[in-house]
């Protein structure tokens, strides 16, 4: 560095030499501490400066080449060639897709397993995704018969929500999405606290103020869902960061799917999350579809994954219908964030076999055929077949587990339906912490409009 | 008078001068022992707010400060010192995104920290918009209560310095009001800054904190050097008058009381001037007291005029003072322009302008 401008004076007979070097030389000095902190650029091809003296590098420069150009943000090499990398040019081959289980099920051979599912975890897996199918089929019909007014479907996706959380601590922060049910229902939220805040009863933590499937659970760990998409990316940041500033045995994990990761809160959070630091696992799913929208409208690089490492982030694209390879996947990226305190990313493949929602109906998009040929490599049909080749489940367990799961979800139905609503107050508590002198005011005249005429007051909701 | 021939922005600074050569009033000191008089000195507002960050986060580890150029000090030198006190795991720069700024700042609030986001302009608050509202605004409410990013605190400099143009010298306040869920602060100078941005950061509800940058150097007052709060949501009535009431915040407090002394003078009208402090929530009975005793009213804020947060006061008061009023509320304000360079000191509500409409106001008939 200071011998191209030592070289750049000489040559030109600068007047301004004496400045140039001056700043070459103070350049130099901080390049070792820069090189230290440099990004992705100055950790891919090691840096020449750092521990050069720079006396040194003076006297023999005159007649050395400058190879590599130290700046802020680090230290890149020289090249006298002009090659364009991405786009047509050159373009990388895609990331390949790790898988354990093929589409049959059957185990593939010399698979890299560093983390074994036992016997207790894998069987709970399973279980929880019978449960997530059944409740996933009976809410579905439950709106459609006018239950409750919302619901969104997982299909086909049980394998990257269940095998993800499998491989997670309950000290692990989530940041889901919408469609990460499997989530937050192997950490423990059972039918029955789903069926509450569907009906938005008085049981539900969210106190009938959100939408159907707008599930939270601070004992769980598991922050409360809101509709906007990507917005949770930063927050998982934040939350990682406390955790590293508590030296926590934990790290946030953030579920999107390909869709939102077109937002700008997912560059923010990325670049945040890299920059800064931060322990937190990305999870994004890729499921093909943003309400009609296939991935070939959504991005032109090499999916999700691809982007990682842009950011200087380690990055793994998975088999999201493959449980196992799934749990691996989050059970090693979980490892780096933890041990290296640093953000990783997971795409997981998959496919949204539902319609995006009950307000849609994806055959007026998407080709019977190729909803047909994703069903045929259903995640959990896949698991239960590698689950049923090490001896740890039978026919006979399956449909008493369905048989069982299908009661649960009834009657969790018919107790939250049944279950009052939370009461008018409800209404204006928790905006701020204290509910301030306009929300007082505006809640009397809420119930005095009541007051004055009761009918206009949904019947199930107390007037208190 | 040569007041009156400046524009608004001289104004400022000319009532900042006024103020730091006058006694101080510790009638705003709430909080204070008044039996014991606090240590003051004399600071600026920079210096006030940068006290106040000090005071934050040596009483806190979960106090952190960050944001774009916060680590070395921040463009306006409100952070100097505090990652040489705290460290760079507590003060930090951000990269350059206002949505991953705020974003970042309420995970880490819903986690139980205190984090003091820096957004360097409020002309560059917008990107953090989306969070703000969408996001820190509702998370105690969605929850039901259990989680919630009270300890945030987003803190950025606006308002008119006599060259900023469009895109440094935006007031955004009147947006931030409409926002259910968060509180919105303004201080008027270097002691109510200190105060309110304790009681601000100590708060439990994410709470959006608009400093005069204008008055970050002109505005010199006595400030106790140690903690005290002023309570939000409560006005301050910054002068007693009887003829008319003067409503403003922020900056523009300074202009209302340039124009009470104009039309105190001039005409013998006597101003009650109130610094609302708090936007959301605003103290309206403080206001609505000042206005049964005066019969008229002027909101004024450097906003465009069209639904800023003027609307809010004059609809409020209007409603609850009606048969009081004996003439229609005035609002002196920005116009419906983006801010304009070289047009500054006729787009900005100057201490003529609203001293011309006290007048008007006063002398009106029906």
């Amino acid at each position: 560095m200071l011998a191209a401008w030592r070289t750049v004076a000489q040559r030109r007979q600068c007047p301004r030499a004496p400045a140039l070097l001056a700043a070459a030389r103070h350049l130099a000095s901080q390049t070792a501490t820069a090189s230290a902190q440099s990004a992705s650029v100055a950790a891919e091809v090691p840096s020449s400066s750092s521990g050069s003296e720079p006396s040194a590098r003076l006297s023999s420069s005159s007649q050395q080449q400058e190879e590599r150009m130290d700046f802020p943000g680090g230290s890149v090499p020289f090249t006298a060639a002009m090659s364009f990398l991405g786009g047509t040019f050159s373009p990388r081959a895609p990331l390949p897709c790790y898988r354990t289980i093929d589409s049959a099920g059957l185990a593939i051979a010399d698979a890299d397993i560093p983390h074994e599912l036992d016997q207790e975890t894998a069987v709970k897996m399973y279980k929880t995704m019978v449960t997530l199918q059944t409740v996933d089929v009976i809410f579905y019909e439950a709106q459609r018969q006018g239950r409750f007014s919302f619901y969104m479907t997982s299909s086909g996706e049980e394998a990257t929500a269940i095998g993800s959380a499998a491989a997670l601590t309950n000290d692990d922060v989530i940041f889901s999405q919408y469609r990460e049910q499997g989530v937050i229902m192997y950490r423990g939220f059972s039918v029955q606290d789903m069926a509450h805040q569907c009906f938005g009863n008085i049981h539900e933590q969210g106190k009938g103020r959100q939408m159907p499937i707008h599930y939270g659970s601070k004992s769980l760990n598991f922050h409360t869902i809101s509709s906007t998409l990507a917005t949770q990316l930063p927050h998982a940041v934040g939350a990682a960061y406390a955790l590293k500033l508590q030296k926590r045995n934990a790290c946030a994990v953030a579920y999107f799917g390909e869709g939102a990761a077109s937002e700008g809160d997912f560059h923010a959070a990325l670049n945040f999350a890299a920059t800064l630091k931060a322990p937190v696992v990305f999870i994004c799913r890729n499921n093909g579809w943003a309400i009609s929208t296939p991935a070939t409208d959504q991005y032109r690089g090499d999916g999700i994954a691809g982007r990682g490492p842009g950011y200087g982030m380690a990055s793994l694209r998975v088999d999201g219908g493959d449980a196992r390879a799934v749990y691996n996947a989050t059970a090693a990226a979980r490892k780096i964030a933890v041990e290296q305190q640093v953000p990783v990313l997971v795409e997981a493949m998959s496919y949204r076999s539902g319609h995006h929602s009950t307000s849609d109906d994806s055959s007026r998009y998407r080709a019977a055929e190729e909803m047909r040929q994703w069903r045929a490599r259903d995640p959990v049909a896949r698991f239960q077949r590698w689950l049923v080749d090490q001896g740890w489940w039978s026919d006979a367990q399956d449909t008493s587990a369905r048989q069982e799961a299908r009661r649960d979800v009834i009657k969790a139905l018919e107790t939250a339906q049944k279950a009052p609503k939370p009461p008018l107050s409800a209404m204006f508590e928790d905006v701020y912490a204290r509910m301030p002198w306009h929300l007082e005011k505006q809640q009397a005249e809420v119930f005095a409009h009541v007051r004055t005429h009761p009918d206009a007051c949904p019947a199930d909701i107390p007037v208190k | 008078m040569a007041a009156l021939q400046q524009t608004a922005a001289a104004d400022a600074a000319a009532a900042a001068a006024a103020a730091a050569a006058a006694s101080p009033a510790t009638a705003s000191l709430s909080q204070c022992d008044q039996q014991q008089q606090p240590e003051v000195a004399k600071m600026n507002f920079c210096n006030a707010v940068n006290s106040a960050l000090h005071i934050a986060m040596g009483e806190d580890p979960k106090t952190m400060c960050f944001g774009e150029d916060v680590a070395f000090g921040g463009v306006f030198m409100c952070s100097r010192g505090l990652l040489e006190r705290f460290g760079r795991d507590r003060v930090f720069n951000t990269p350059l995104s206002e949505q991953g700024i705020v974003g970042f700042a309420i995970g880490a609030a819903a986690e139980g920290y205190r984090p003091i986001a820096e957004i360097q302009f409020a002309d560059y608050i917008f990107p953090a918009f989306d969070q703000i509202t969408s996001e820190a605004a509702k998370y105690r409410y969605r929850s039901g209560g259990v989680y919630d990013v009270g300890g945030l605190t987003i803190r950025a400099p606006y308002g008119a310095v006599g060259h900023g143009g469009h895109y440094h010298s935006q007031s955004p306040e009147a947006f931030f009001t409409h926002i259910p869920g968060i509180q919105v602060v303004m201080p008027s100078g270097p002691r109510e800054a200190k105060g309110l941005l304790l009681a601000a950061i100590r708060d439990p509800n994410p709470t959006v904190f608009f400093e005069a940058k204008m008055l970050y150097r002109t505005a010199v007052e006595d400030v106790p050097e140690g903690d005290y709060e002023i309570p939000l949501g409560k006005a301050r009535v910054a002068q007693q008058g009887s003829d008319i009431t003067l409503v403003g915040w922020g900056q523009q407090v300074r202009v209302l009381e340039l124009a009470a002394r104009e039309v105190a003078e001039r005409d013998g009208i006597s101003c009650e001037v109130v610094d609302l402090r708090t936007l959301l929530p605003w103290d309206a009975d403080t206001v609505e007291a000042s206005v049964r005793k005066t019969g008229r009213l002027l909101v004024s804020h450097e906003a465009p005029v069209t639904s800023g947060f003027g609307a809010e006061v004059v609809s409020t008061i209007t409603d609850r003072c009606f048969y009081s009023l004996e003439a229609p509320p005035a609002r002196v304000c920005g116009y419906d322009t983006p801010f304009p360079l070289i047009f500054e000191p006729l787009y900005l509500p100057t201490a003529r302008r609203i001293a011309d409409a006290i007048r008007s106001t006063v002398r009106h008939h029906g």
